[in-house]
């Protein structure tokens, strides 16, 4: 595909996808850190990435915006651009790209298990296939979400003279967690960290069921014994947390699949609850677009290209700059 | 199995020594005989399995997963069994009740070798990953799950009410499934009976001196000081049918030292340092070495590197047990006991003659190097032998150390809670325009820095070679060591004692680390 290249530039357009550096036109797949940058001329974005960014970033973090909807194509010279959801968080989005009869999918980050909080993703089928790969070992198999909520309200019914701290991304995991448990049926007032506020009351107002929140700072000790608090993962040891009772660290994160991993970063209720596709989603999801040709970008590529390579698929790994692992926690 | 998953899962998790102190006691107190006794022995290192063998899990994963997949996993993971648990297919279609450990236990004994894989298999399909962790830490040993024996048995003593002293003193007396000490810790019955003069009694350790707070508030005329020797710390425990020597940690290590305990008379309990020399003078500990690497020694060993004891302390005068008397007396008794019995192997250790702190500041740098010491220990004349590390009664001084300036080479992934992290490196000096390695070191550095290590080593990686990487030869770290002995363990010709990060010279070019020549000069 000579059209497209290694750095995700699409050249009949003159556009990168989540382009970590200033660009004059941006296609951006979803909101995180990682792929939405402030500082580009022209953006191209389904709606909700865009309010998303104009949250984050301010009005002006761009020149121009211009949303787009879900399955409604754009022609722009030759080239075909449509938004297809990507199940990672609200408005994240897989890029498709036609040109002179062959098309490109580039994933962004994504899931295929149910998610009330963000679009279904769908299948696109397409000649090259730009996957992401946190999760891309086969060591990565993450059970229900809901089996990972009942272990948080049994733990919670348990010990109803602590307080669970849950460490989330204040973008789409904290949403999610507290959508879940509210799907779960708790319904009692749920504490959040001020750097979640603005994206809970922006999700909420997108219609996403999540229950009576309160903030975490104008509490006293006594009123959060007993509850859920959510904050930033950097939040969870830091002075931030000693207003809490005898809190339960907790962490909700496909990285906590790994015992020694979630021992290490001090928590101690690890919640397997991950935006993004596990190895067995990753392996279906490239099989059933039925692309032959797989890139594979941030996270642990070799495994994936080399699961690829034995499903006899071309594949390469991208080895994108500035896409941090850590972030997406 | 389920419960005892649990379990393990649970204390991986938990930090606070009380929080496992009590999930600890709950498990003992509410799980039922002979299951309990063999979570016990496994959380403390007591139960020999007839164990799974590394290489027979990776055969078994290898006929399920691709090879490749596997490494890249289990490089990732850093640990091979929550690497295996993970990856293992999950395909049963329904599952069957997990057995109890004992059953887990009696199954995997009675099974021949042959169709020990189709067990293992078996067990594996019917598990959670969770499940699998925890099978698979127990049958090949080592838990690492953050709980020392010292803690298990302050569980035992919070479940029961038992005194931990009590349960220290008959411990050593006692095999899994400790059914005797749980009738006992229930209440049932008394405390087990143990036979004293046959048994492991833990030992008593000293602190590090500080020299700012301790010299000032202790009279030297209230204390023996003896030289420090770089051996290894053991027991002897004999009667006339029964000898037996032991490591620091309790392990029998009498097969590998027949010499010395096929000379044993008398009936004692004896505390010492284990060397090996001619006539009492000992060699250095890379020699000792020698001899410790193998479960029994050959001929040449023997002749060239026998073994003695340099004894410090006795604990039984016969069948008395007199660890509370003070150690002037048991010194007295040890003197007494040593002109009765022959003993060809068995060292009095030596009392240095000093007035004042400054004198024995002079005696511990002057015979350092001569004597191959590692220092001095100072001990309260009024000290009880008290099991573990109790502050204040005795103290260990070592010598100063001495430094050097090191190349990294390779690193390879830690365990536990380093499994993730390149915590351990190799390092190597120069020899003409090659650089050579001198030795291993894995500690000395916060965790900040470890986490620093860590990024250099996967930013500046050149070679993998399974969990080893070998890395550009561009950082030099500051190396303290205790001595440097010639040797044939390293390229270099030459082994350090106890090297130890000491600081992390990023600034530093590789070009102007240390030469084998200077290292040489200081051996």
């Amino acid at each position: 595909m000579q059209w497209i290249n290694h750095e995700l530039y699409i050249a009949p357009i003159d556009a990168y996808i989540d382009p970590i550096k200033p660009v004059d036109k941006a296609i951006i797949t979803h909101g995180h850190a990682d792929h939405a940058r402030p500082g580009h001329q022209k953006v191209l974005a389904s709606r909700q990435t865009i309010d998303i960014m104009k949250i984050r970033y301010g009005e002006k973090s761009a020149t121009s915006f211009q949303s787009m909807e879900f399955g409604k194509p754009l022609r722009i010279n030759d080239v075909t651009i449509t938004l297809h959801p990507a199940g990672h968080i609200l408005g994240s989005a897989q890029i498709s790209i036609e040109y002179r009869g062959q098309r490109v999918v580039v994933t962004g980050d994504y899931k295929t298990i149910p998610d009330s909080s963000a679009q279904a993703f769908e299948i696109i089928k397409c000649d090259l296939f730009v996957t992401e790969a946190t999760f891309g070992l086969p060591i990565f198999q993450h059970p229900s979400p809901h089996n990972e909520i009942n272990n948080l309200l049994k733990s919670i019914s348990g010990q109803p003279n602590r307080t669970h701290l849950i460490g989330v991304y204040s973008l789409g995991k904290a949403q999610r967690v507290i959508s879940l448990l509210r799907e779960a049926g708790y319904d009692h007032p749920i504490f959040i960290h001020g750097a979640l506020e603005k994206l809970c009351d922006y999700y909420s107002s997108e219609g996403i069921n999540l229950g009576l929140l309160r903030k975490a700072l104008a509490q006293d000790k006594e009123t959060m014994k007993g509850a859920v608090v959510m904050a930033p993962p950097s939040a969870l040891r830091d002075r931030w947390s000693r207003r809490l009772m005898d809190p339960i660290i907790c962490q909700a994160s496909g990285w906590m699949t790994i015992k020694q991993r979630a021992k290490r970063s001090g928590v101690e209720l690890p919640l397997i609850i991950s935006d993004h596709a596990d190895w067995n989603e990753l392996t279906s999801t490239i099989d059933s677009t039925e692309a032959d040709t797989i890139w594979v970008t941030h996270g642990r590529e070799d495994a994936l290209v080399h699961w690829c390579k034995l499903n006899r698929k071309n594949a390469e790994p991208l080895r994108l700059q500035g896409r941090d692992e850590e972030l997406e926690i | 199995m389920k419960r005892f998953s649990q379990l393990l899962v649970t204390l991986i998790l938990k930090t606070s020594r009380n929080d496992k102190i009590s999930v600890l006691s709950e498990y003992f107190k509410y799980t039922p005989d002979p299951d309990r006794g063999y979570a016990l022995g496994a959380l403390t290192g007591t139960l020999s399995n007839p164990g799974i063998k590394p290489s027979l899990l990776r055969t078994l994963v290898a006929e399920r997963i691709d090879q490749e997949l596997f490494n890249l996993s289990y490089d990732y993971v850093g640990d091979l069994a929550e690497t295996v648990s993970l990856i293992w297919p999950d395909t049963a279609p329904y599952k069957e009740k997990l057995p109890s450990i004992a059953e887990f236990i009696s199954k995997m004994e009675g099974t021949p070798k042959a169709k020990l894989s189709a067990l293992i298999s078996s067990f594996l399909d019917n598990a959670n990953s969770n499940e699998r962790w925890a099978m698979i830490k127990f049958a090949t040993g080592g838990l690492r799950v953050g709980v020392s024996a010292r803690l298990a048995k302050t569980a035992l003593a919070a479940y029961s009410g038992c005194l931990l002293e009590d349960i220290e003193k008959v411990w050593h007396g006692l095999t899994p499934p400790y059914i005797g000490l749980f009738e006992w810790l229930d209440g049932k019955t008394g405390i087990p009976k143990i036979q004293h003069t046959r048994t492991f009694h833990p030992m008593m350790l000293a602190n590090p001196l500080n020299i700012e707070q301790d010299f000032d508030r202790l009279d030297p005329n209230d204390f023996q000081a003896e030289w420090k020797w770089d051996g290894i710390r053991v027991q002897a425990v004999f009667d006339e049918s029964n000898k037996q020597l032991y490591s620091r940690t309790g392990d029998d290590i009498s097969r590998a030292f027949p010499d010395i305990v096929g000379e044993l008379n008398g009936k004692a309990v004896l505390d010492g340092e284990l060397l090996v020399g001619e006539n009492f003078k000992a060699l250095p500990f890379n020699q000792l070495q020698q001899r410790l690497n193998r479960k029994s020694p050959t001929k040449m060993h023997l002749k060239n590197y026998p073994a003695f004891i340099r004894v410090y302390d006795m604990l039984f005068y016969n069948e008395d047990d007199i660890r509370d008397l003070p150690l002037k007396i048991r010194r007295q008794k040890l003197e007494d006991w040593m002109k009765q019995v022959k003993n060809s192997r068995l060292d009095i250790s030596e009392i240095l003659d000093f007035d004042s702190w400054s004198r024995l500041a002079e005696l511990r740098t002057e015979k350092a190097d001569t004597l191959g010491h590692e220092g001095v220990l100072i001990k309260d004349l009024q000290s009880k032998y008290s099991p573990g590390r109790p502050k204040g009664p005795w103290f260990k001084w070592k010598r100063d150390p001495k430094f050097l300036d090191g190349v990294m080479m390779y690193a390879q992934r830690g365990h536990g809670r380093r499994s993730s992290f390149y915590s351990d490196y190799t390092f190597g000096i120069w020899r003409g325009n090659e650089l050579v390695p001198i030795g291993k070191a894995y500690s000395g550095f916060t965790d900040e820095e470890l986490v620093m290590l860590d990024k250099w080593v996967r930013g500046n990686t050149l070679n993998r070679f399974g969990p080893v990487r070998e890395v550009r030869k561009e950082l030099v770290v500051e190396l303290a060591f205790d001595s440097a002995h010639a040797s044939s363990r390293h390229k270099s010709g030459i082994a350090l004692r106890f090297p130890r990060i000491n600081r992390i010279r990023w600034d530093k070019p590789a070009q102007e680390a240390d030469t084998t020549e200077t290292i040489t000069s200081i051996m």
